[in-house]
């Protein structure tokens, strides 16, 4: 199993009434008030320290993605990161999950921009392409909500073509993006092209698009693995359905994870953290996280019925206890190391994940605690969990061709 | 009379439009707002000297459907097939909201094709120094403040009540979803599109009819409309804010029929 460390890039400081005059931690709460550029820039720099950090530590790969005008995570090209990710000399996988397509117009740039991205990293770049929340979307980009994924999938076309096709420049003819020229400079260094990474919140489109393209599919939430255990049966399901096997790097799964010496020590470190990261950053009305036509009639349908059986989870975060988070609800796994990689691997076991992608930064945690988080997975957990799969003989199809760390050969440690 | 729905195919892929029709005499068609199709005691007025038709906006059953049609000059295009499939001829055309918007579009679009033109309190033109508000990416209370007036009052209470019944509620849910996505197809972020440039074309005789206290565009717009469109005036609906056949709904129905026998 491959660890990714996997950093959201949030607002570490925010006030502790933000949630209670805010509508919401995203698209609105006014950058005049909460974001001030000189400790923005404080953090930006000790994100790259961290992400570098685990990167000389040994993690499989160091994961970013793409939000805007959001609190929790607003790192809004994570180009801009990768780039720098991409120059340092290592074999570690650089997840971008990644470029929000439907953004992107003309979307050719996300074609050269990662095959920038590929060349100067050696071929490590695992291009995400992810349809983006609608708080991106139809809030800070302002896109209509029915136009969303029509222009994902033209962005999907427009991009693989751009990467593979040989009889350049081709003419390319869609709906939103029209180019005479496709001709992009340079194309990516993997062949045929760097592995796509499709990532959601487990709507049933984006499973049947990843099946369709034979890609991987990761479940980006903040709710667990106990949570997430119906939708990656969901995914799972489709998966069997569209004749595919079952090689458990055909999906990965985003878990929040605090390692210390202790269980009590853990609570100790990372309680506080936690709660303020689960009451600012789900912080997200419906209006916002689900407004009409971002998804089809049918999946609102599905998700009105749903909601009228379930009661809410937790109740409010900021008063939720150690065991709540990580026993109750299992949405935090956390403890002693021994506890942590046992509880990772029931967890991949029973999502059959093969791309963890560990959150190890927890919005509000200042570099230091953060550092020795990210240290103590590394030094203690990561080597427990690795070859989890490969041993059993299963190839990672999707992993980049230039990310040669912690490699198995044969189900056998290199 | 009963308003009856009469389902009026439309041509493949799209599906079809259950215009409700009531009334007799000459046609009048109704183009709703953002809330979705409706027949209210104005439309019952106004069903005692006119034939009204109150088509569906394009998309309100589901809007996968638009997937066919791209823009509001499209949208245009299927109201021309639309009431050539109703068989009406020359129209007497009016239009709420998001409808005035499509209906002013369509009388700059057929000039010839509309008699009478009557806007209430018509979106699609903008003034960076008085913004109209968002009515879509906003909570109900908000929607329903800037819609209807005070969500706490019991007349907007009453309106936006869900059926008792789990299916029926589910239902109104899905349509209501359903129509907001097929309005904010064509008005999301920014409603307007350039329809200040082609409201020159109009030349059908217009009544702007402004509901003065609307809570979504300040009554600026009014006068723009007024001075875009040759010809037209402006009648404030004094109690009324963004949805004055809400409010006033005896009020804008004379007011209509007044300018429709003139």
């Amino acid at each position: 199993m491959k660890s990714i460390f996997f950093h959201f890039q949030g607002y570490r400081d925010l006030p502790d009434d933000f949630v209670q005059k805010n509508e919401s931690i995203w698209v609105k709460p006014s950058t005049d008030q909460f974001c001030d550029p000189q400790t923005s820039a404080k953090y930006a720099r000790w994100n790259i320290e961290e992400l570098e950090l685990a990167d000389e530590l040994g993690f499989d790969g160091l994961g970013i993605n793409e939000h805007h005008s959001n609190g929790y995570g607003y790192c809004n090209s994570p180009n801009l990161i990768a780039a720098i990710l991409a120059r340092r000399k290592s074999d570690a996988a650089l997840v971008v999950l990644g470029n929000t397509l439907p953004l992107y117009s003309p979307a050719i740039r996300t074609a050269e921009e990662f095959a920038m991205l590929d060349g100067i990293s050696g071929g490590r770049l695992v291009a995400g392409f992810p349809v983006g929340s609608a708080m991106d979307t139809v809030g800070a980009y302002s896109t209509p909500p029915t136009h969303v994924r029509p222009r994902y999938w033209e962005a999907h076309d427009l991009i693989t073509q751009a990467w593979t096709r040989t009889d350049t420049p081709f003419a390319f003819n869609g709906k939103y993006n029209k180019l005479r020229y496709v001709n992009i400079w340079p194309k990516p260094i993997q062949k045929p092209h760097p592995p796509i990474w499709l990532a959601g919140g487990g709507s049933i489109e984006t499973w049947k698009y990843a099946t369709d393209h034979n890609y991987t599919y990761s479940y980006l939430s903040f709710s667990g693995h106990k949570a997430g255990k119906t939708l990656m049966d969901g995914y799972w399901q489709q998966v069997e359905k569209a004749g595919l096997d079952d090689n458990p790097f055909r999906a990965g799964f985003a878990q929040v994870v605090v390692v210390a010496d202790s269980d009590a020590e853990a609570e100790k470190l990372y309680l506080p953290h936690i709660r303020n990261f689960y009451s600012k950053a789900l912080h997200v009305p419906s209006h916002m996280a689900n407004p009409p036509g971002f998804m089809s009639k049918e999946s609102y349908e599905f998700n009105v019925r749903k909601v009228a059986r379930h009661a809410a989870l937790l109740g409010d975060p900021s008063k939720a206890t150690w065991a709540d988070f990580t026993e109750k609800h299992k949405m935090v796994i956390g403890g002693s190391p021994e506890r942590v990689a046992a509880e990772l691997k029931e967890a991949a076991r029973n999502l059959r994940v093969g791309h963890m992608m560990v959150l190890l930064q927890i919005q509000s945690m200042e570099t230091e605690l953060t550092r020795y988080n990210i240290r103590m997975y590394a030094e203690k957990v990561l080597p427990q969990l690795q070859g989890l799969w490969e041993k059993e003989g299963y190839k990672d199809h999707w992993w980049p061709q230039g990310a040669t760390r912690n490699q198995f050969i044969g189900g056998v440690a290199k | 009379m009963i308003a009856a729905t009469k389902k009026i195919e439309m041509p493949a892929p799209l599906g079809p439009n259950p215009v409700i029709v009531k009334g007799s005499g000459a046609p009048l068609v109704y183009l709703h707002g953002v809330q979705g199709q409706e027949w209210t005691p104005m439309h019952d007025s106004l069903a005692q000297s006119r034939t009204v038709y109150a088509p569906a906006t394009a998309g309100s059953d589901d809007p996968a459907e638009l997937r066919n049609i791209d823009n509001i000059h499209e949208l245009v295009l299927y109201y021309d097939d639309l009431f050539d499939r109703l068989d009406i001829g020359k129209v007497d055309l009016a239009g709420h909201s998001f409808g005035g918007m499509v209906a002013a579009e369509y009388a700059a679009a057929y000039p010839s094709r509309v008699g009478k033109l009557v806007l209430l309190n018509p979106l699609g033109l903008w003034r960076d120094d008085k913004p109209v508000g968002d009515f879509y990416l906003v909570d109900g209370n908000q929607s329903a403040r800037v819609l209807l007036g005070d969500p706490d009052s019991e007349q907007v209470k009453a309106r936006l009540a869900l059926p008792e019944d789990p299916e029926a509620r589910v239902a109104e849910l899905v349509r209501r979803f359903t129509v907001s996505a097929s309005v904010a197809h064509f008005t999301w972020p920014i409603a307007e599109r350039g329809l200040a440039k082609r409201l020159r074309r109009i030349r059908a005789n217009t009544l702007i009819l402004w509901g003065e206290s609307d809570g979504l565009m300040d009554r600026c717009y009014a006068e723009d409309f007024a001075q875009l469109i040759v010809g037209s005036r402006v009648e404030y609906v004094p109690g009324a804010g963004h949805t004055p056949h809400f409010d006033q709904p005896a009020h804008v129905a004379e007011s209509i029929k007044t300018f429709l026998a003139r």
